[in-house]
């Protein structure tokens, strides 16, 4: 499929011919399987089967929560109580499924910043980067149903203030904010269509992920040079390659068994660690809590959502310019939705003939600055909005929005690139050395 | 030790995360013996904290959510099987079916208490609630000394003074130093509206003192004794399956531990014909 030269599947048995005429499933299934791989690819590269697995997980997870689970305003946190006391080994079910989420998180932002390191939404991989981003998106429509569901306090507050987003949009707002919820606030209608749509939104993210890796299977992969597999021969092909099975899925499966070590210490001793305290006070429409806080997930993002208030000149003049039909709360919605689309763009935004990062000496200290300045917006989105911590989080949007819409077309323009190698083959040997008897 | 320690550093690195009370009340930190990755129930003391709830506790605050039949749990209580039946007995119910009052038997609920005056169902609260969530809100402290749910139930009553007195007599509540989602009245505010006094004022009076209860196993009952108790029986009643879960966590751990140590020598042996001696 990715053009590059390699051995194919031929069927041998009569069974196997009989099949492959009709249908060509193994073929598939064998292609995809035995994918020439760059060998080069570094432990950052693993991240891929951790989402693989955490999706499969959450769904299995899931699927089987949503058999004991009642969605109805009085009876979804007695629901929950009984999963996690009644049903057998309900604890660990919910438990999984919920940190499941995190590690899920955990591991797409890992994936996405290494591709933005790499260079690995640089053509020809945009359709994957863009496939990603709808990925992204979906798993965090999915994420907030999902949260929901449990109808704690910060289930229906988190419910209140994501659909009053879109309240902010001027005139339509009020109508799509009574349509999302299904009424004129979050009600018994929202949480059915919420569980509902928490149980399709996996199905879409199946199938764009599904598209996800057909895309990057056209391509080929990526790798830590962006220097690409050579396709002149197949000689050449397989001294840069090894095919994915059994090379890079044992090597994969390795990491993911590493991490899951660290997700069951987290789930089996402290899987309310990353959880709101007051999820475990049932919804109550009547008392709004002190602070509502999003999951640690969404912390940036709602850290830029809050960081752009009506004494910011920028916000001030947008105001202005359009007459107030753009005010401080829907500038911060468009913030934040921009700070998405702005990072779905980097294929565009970024100017560099170089693909890697390894060899762009000036871009490297962006990027640092790139993901430090997401560790601190996730740390500023949980808390409070006053005195300082209101100009960390605009100094770190800043910072976000900068980064993307100034500093990577600049850099492309004006940064001396170092020479990457030659070969995939070089690189790999300058690495590990070459082996004086290679195999076979 | 050393996953523990990998624990640690991931969910440092994950944990910039939401959990954290709200400031201002004090909570002490008590060595409660299900803190930890090795601690269990101490069922000796859920069943004092038990019988702290039923007398003192239950007149304002139900357990809705929890059933009377898991204080026979093993690991819970455990509670024997005809004391089980006789304490159900003793509360009783309107039966759903038949609309006539019966005693309750252990596939019942506690009871659910609601009403004027009365207080937040217990079921759940101590996984409700939470101690410092800091420093920085980086959840440090919880991470190191758990969420701290059983600690603030603890610290509220333990908490009790007598009112500061910048504070007017007839203010509602009773002044509590660990509680911080109460009111403070304006005397005790300075010029900014900022609280000069540690923690809030609370609608639940005090109901911990020495000898509240007298311990059927004896144990003197020291205000400090009892509110342990009680907390420890309220943690339990959040999180019942508390010990089941640490088990599967060291299950979990020790398979894919082993799993790990198999593909690491798979992988390597597997990648040995094409990797030379590392250089760099």
């Amino acid at each position: 499929m990715s053009g590059i030269p390699h051995d194919h599947y031929e069927p041998k048995t009569g069974i196997e011919k009989w099949l492959h005429k009709r249908l060509p499933i193994v073929a598939l299934a064998y292609d995809t399987l035995m994918i020439p791989t760059p060998k080069n690819l570094n432990w950052w590269w693993i991240w891929g089967i951790v989402l693989a697995f955490c999706l499969i997980s959450q769904l299995v997870t899931g699927i089987i929560l949503a058999m004991h689970y009642t969605p109805h305003i009085d009876l979804a946190f007695a629901s929950v109580e009984h999963i996690m006391r009644d049903v057998n080994a309900g604890h660990m079910l919910r438990y999984v499924h919920a940190n499941g989420g995190s590690l899920f998180f955990f591991a797409v932002y890992i994936h996405i910043f290494r591709g933005l390191y790499y260079g690995s939404y640089k053509a020809p991989r945009e359709i994957t980067w863009i496939l990603g981003m709808l990925i992204y998106v979906a798993m965090m429509a999915s994420a907030f149903l999902g949260y929901v569901l449990p109808w704690g306090q910060m289930s229906f507050w988190a419910a209140t203030v994501i659909t009053g987003l879109f309240g902010a949009i001027p005139w339509v707002g009020d109508a799509i904010q009574t349509w999302l919820l299904g009424g004129p606030s979050v009600d018994n209608a929202t949480l059915n269509r919420f569980f509902s749509l928490h149980y399709l939104v996996p199905m879409i993210l199946v199938a764009l992920v599904a598209i996800h890796i057909w895309a990057f299977h056209s391509t080929g992969n990526g790798n830590p040079t962006g220097v690409e597999v050579r396709r002149t021969s197949k000689a050449e092909a397989d001294a840069d390659t090894l095919p994915f099975w059994p090379y890079f899925v044992i090597k994969d499966l390795f990491a993911l068994a590493v991490i899951l070590v660290v997700f069951f210490a987290v789930v089996g001793f402290m899987p309310n660690f990353l959880g709101h305290p007051d999820n475990y006070i049932p919804g109550n429409p009547l008392v709004t809590p002190t602070h509502i806080v999003p999951e640690w997930y969404f912390l940036p993002f709602y850290a830029i959502l809050r960081a752009f208030t009506s004494d910011v000149w920028v916000v001030m003049l947008v105001e202005w310019v359009t007459f107030g039909v753009i005010g401080a709360k829907f500038f911060g919605v468009i913030a934040m939705f921009g700070s998405l689309i702005v990072l779905a763009l980097a294929p565009w935004l970024d100017t560099s003939s170089v693909r890697s990062g390894r060899y762009r000496p000036m871009f490297k200290w962006w990027f640092w600055l790139l993901v430090l300045d997401f560790v601190v917006l996730t740390w500023a989105g949980a808390q409070s909005t006053d005195g300082i911590y209101a100009y960390i989080s605009l100094i770190a949007a800043t910072y976000w929005f900068a980064y993307f819409l100034v500093i990577l077309p600049v850099l492309g323009l004006i940064e001396k690139p170092l020479t990457p190698v030659a070969t995939i083959e070089e690189d790999f040997n300058a690495h590990y050395g070459v082996k004086s008897h290679p195999a076979e | 030790m050393r996953t523990l320690f990998i624990s640690a550093i991931a969910s440092l690195a994950l944990g910039t995360g939401a959990a954290f009370a709200a400031t201002g009340g004090h909570i002490e930190d008590v060595a409660f013996s299900f803190e930890g990755p090795f601690g269990t129930y101490d069922e000796a003391q859920l069943r004092r904290g038990l019988q702290v709830y039923n007398e003192v506790c239950s007149a304002c605050h139900g357990m809705q959510y929890v059933p009377i039949r898991s204080l026979g749990d093993k690991g819970g209580p455990a509670i024997p099987g005809d004391e089980l039946r006789a304490f159900a007995a003793s509360l009783s119910i309107i039966d759903r079916e038949t609309g006539e009052e019966r005693p309750r038997i252990p596939a019942d609920m506690f009871p659910t208490v609601t009403g004027d005056g009365m207080g937040p169902d217990l079921s759940v609260i101590a996984k409700g609630r939470a101690g410092f969530h800091g420093p920085y809100g980086l959840g440090i402290n919880q991470l190191l000394k758990g969420m701290g749910g059983a600690e603030y139930l603890y610290s509220i009553l333990v908490g009790y003074e007598d009112a500061p007195a910048c504070a007017p007599g007839d203010f509602d509540g009773y002044y509590n130093t660990a509680f911080a989602a109460g009111g403070v009245p304006d005397t005790c505010k300075d010029a900014n509206g900022v609280s000069t006094v540690p923690g809030t004022w609370i609608a639940m009076p005090q109901m911990i003192f020495d000898d509240a209860v007298t311990y059927a196993d004896g144990t003197p009952a020291s205000a400090h004794q009892v509110a342990e108790d009680v907390s420890a029986f309220l943690m339990w009643a959040a999180e019942p399956k508390m010990m089941a879960r640490k088990k599967a966590g060291f299950i979990a751990i020790l398979l894919l531990s082993l799993l790990s140590i198999t593909l690491y020598f798979s992988n390597k042996q597997l990648w040995a014909p094409y990797k030379g001696k590392k250089t760099a």
